[in-house]
């Protein structure tokens, strides 16, 4: 094994082109994996995270550009199961085979033992189903079975193909703990999905793509700051609203009027006789309101958070059509 | 290259498949040389009869041989499988993750076929042997069992089986999809050998010459004779030859495997 220097499990992807035929699958992608840090790699299904990942395991052949672990393409590294763990799908098993033995044909490359190979599959949840067939396990035991497998030569690097499907909410609250435990330890942990909700709450970095291409790639928390905030305000003092917002310097939409906005409050003859109105407003949360409103001693029938989420802004993103250049992450 | 050959090794024998042939393998072969033995005692004394009398070459070439005429569909398969398999259960994505060096892959199938080849040797070898002896002894006529030069036909029975297991390896990493191999491998073996041979040696001196290098005469060259020799569809190689011929298919396969299959994308 090599000393540690300073790409020591940073996954590097550089212009990396892949073309099957005249299907572009991925296209000049070039983005950095760093170790101590999840990193959510996302994308629609077909963008080209599998076929990213396999041209990065040495699986398939780049048409063009590089991918390397650790400084290294992945054939170089000489026992590439003791710095890398992938998980490229949950099918990769012979059903005839148990959990135990499939760990067992690959341990003798990773130097693992049969009592190391039972304790992983403790670790995993599999200590019951050791001994039993593959073709007997469910969707969710086979993604733990793989997890196991990816784990057999304690890897600095853990690649990981969507390792949530079909794994029930406990299980994947599980796998959450578990990467965040991994990276905590200074491995390097990339998962893939489809979608930023299943990996949102684990990740620290995130990486885009959508049709080949890098859509965006930063920290969860600057992908945050991409969020717009806004809320929806009624109130059926509309006079006493305008004048709140103007002390405040708030622009609503559409700007207050006397009208009474449909279907605001009709309880109490006092806010229909003044007239109600319901605006919204950017840039201000509603505990900022909440708090305004409460001081300047105005009634309000509804405050609503319209903020765009985080799902909001990854599905815009990657909403980009293959044809345009879009940059989604510039707004 | 030592935790290549344990880990091929292991995933030969952690699936049923290798037994399930086993006992088929030995059962048949069982049922065949019994039928051999039976068949060429049981024929009319008739000088006017094409059929050659009961003679001890007769009974090595015909009962003892049967395993390696008859049997070497199932080391094919097994080695066969041994790759195709692997494709089929999209397991070769962890195998080139643990061994980036498909070669080596490739390697360590090919060593790790041989123990097991070699058991079924034994098995399909020491079964046809066993039931041939049995109605030998029967029927009253000499089983040649103390005789050592049996013993060297039946061990060299069980070498052309061994060999078989890497040519199914190789044969298997030449044609990936598992269907498509059995079919081939069966064809081939339970069918188009024979129809080979028999045109082979009709057109002539050159097809005879060329019909003893099909990878089934080899086989029999090894073992020394068989069935089609008793009755003279074509001749053998020298048993050497014969080892040099079938060792040959499972170098030529694996090379020709290694420079196309092996180096696609892994999809």
């Amino acid at each position: 094994m090599e000393p540690p220097g300073q790409d020591q499990g940073t996954v590097s992807v550089r212009n990396l082109t892949k073309h099957f035929g005249a299907v572009r699958a991925v296209q000049d992608l070039s983005f950095d994996i760093r170790p101590g840090r999840v990193t959510g790699f996302l994308g629609p299904n077909g963008s080209g995270k599998t076929t990213t990942l396999r041209m990065l395991l040495g699986l398939a052949t780049p048409t063009s550009g590089t991918a390397t672990i650790s400084g290294r393409p992945y054939a170089q590294i000489a026992q590439p199961l003791r710095e890398v763990g992938a998980a490229l799908e949950a099918t990769s098993f012979h059903p005839g085979r148990t959990g135990l033995d499939h760990l067992r044909t690959y341990a003798p490359y990773a130097g693992a033992d049969d009592a190391r190979c039972l304790a992983l599959l403790e670790q995993v949840g599999l200590g019951q189903a050791a001994r039993r067939r593959v073709g007997g396990y469910s969707l969710g035991m086979r993604q733990r079975l793989a997890l196991a497998t990816t784990l057999l030569g304690d890897p600095q690097v853990l690649l990981l193909d969507e390792p949530s499907n079909g794994l029930d909410p406990e299980g994947i609250r599980w796998l959450r703990g578990f990467l965040r435990h991994l990276a905590g330890q200074g491995k390097t942990v990339l998962v893939s999905s489809h979608m930023l909700s299943e990996v949102q709450q684990s990740v620290d970095d995130v990486v885009i793509i959508a049709a080949g291409r890098l859509i965006h790639a930063s920290s969860m928390d600057e992908l945050s700051a991409l969020a717009s905030t806004s809320i929806q305000v009624t109130s059926p003092d509309a006079a006493g609203l305008g004048k709140l917002l103007a002390a405040r310097g708030w622009t609503p939409r559409p700007p207050v009027t006397d009208a009474p906005a449909e279907g605001t409050a009709v309880e109490q003859g006092a806010a229909v006789e003044r007239g109600a109105a319901t605006v919204e407003l950017d840039d201000v949360t509603t505990a900022e309101f909440g708090a305004a409103a409460f001081s300047a001693d105005l009634e309000i029938h509804a405050l609503m958070d319209k903020s765009e989420g985080l799902e909001d802004i990854f599905l815009r993103m990657i909403a980009t059509d293959s044809g345009s250049s879009s940059d989604g992450a510039k707004r | 290259m030592k935790a290549s050959l344990i880990s091929e090794y292991r995933k030969l024998i952690t699936t049923r498949m290798w037994w399930i042939l086993l006992i088929a393998m030995a059962g048949y072969m069982a049922f065949l040389g019994a039928v051999m033995a039976w068949s060429i005692t049981s024929a009319p004394v008739d000088p006017s009869s094409p059929l050659p009398p009961v003679t001890p070459e007769l009974i090595l070439s015909s009962v003892y041989s049967t395993a390696a005429t008859f049997g070497y569909v199932f080391p094919v398969i097994i080695g066969a499988l041994s790759v195709t398999g692997e494709f089929r259960h999209k397991t070769i994505t962890p195998t080139f993750l643990a061994e980036p060096n498909r070669l080596r892959v490739l390697w360590a199938k090919l060593g790790a076929s041989v123990p097991i080849g070699a058991f079924y040797g034994l098995a399909g070898t020491l079964s046809t042997a066993a039931a041939g002896a049995a109605v030998l002894a029967v029927t009253g006529h000499p089983t040649l069992l103390g005789d050592g030069e049996t013993w060297a036909a039946l061990g060299r029975s069980v070498l052309a089986l061994t060999l078989w297991a890497p040519v199914g390896v190789a044969l298997g990493a030449l044609i990936i999809n598992q269907v498509v191999a059995i079919i081939v491998v069966l064809v081939y073996t339970q069918f188009l050998e024979a129809i080979l041979r028999l045109g082979l040696t009709s057109i002539g001196d050159a097809g005879a010459t060329i019909s003893t290098y099909l990878p089934g005469a080899a086989s029999e060259a090894i073992a020394g004779g068989s069935i089609y020799t008793s009755i003279g569809i074509g001749e053998l190689l020298p048993w050497g030859a014969g080892v040099a011929v079938l060792a040959g298919y499972a170098v030529v396969c694996s090379m020709i495997a290694a420079l196309t299959t092996l180096r696609r994308d892994v999809a």
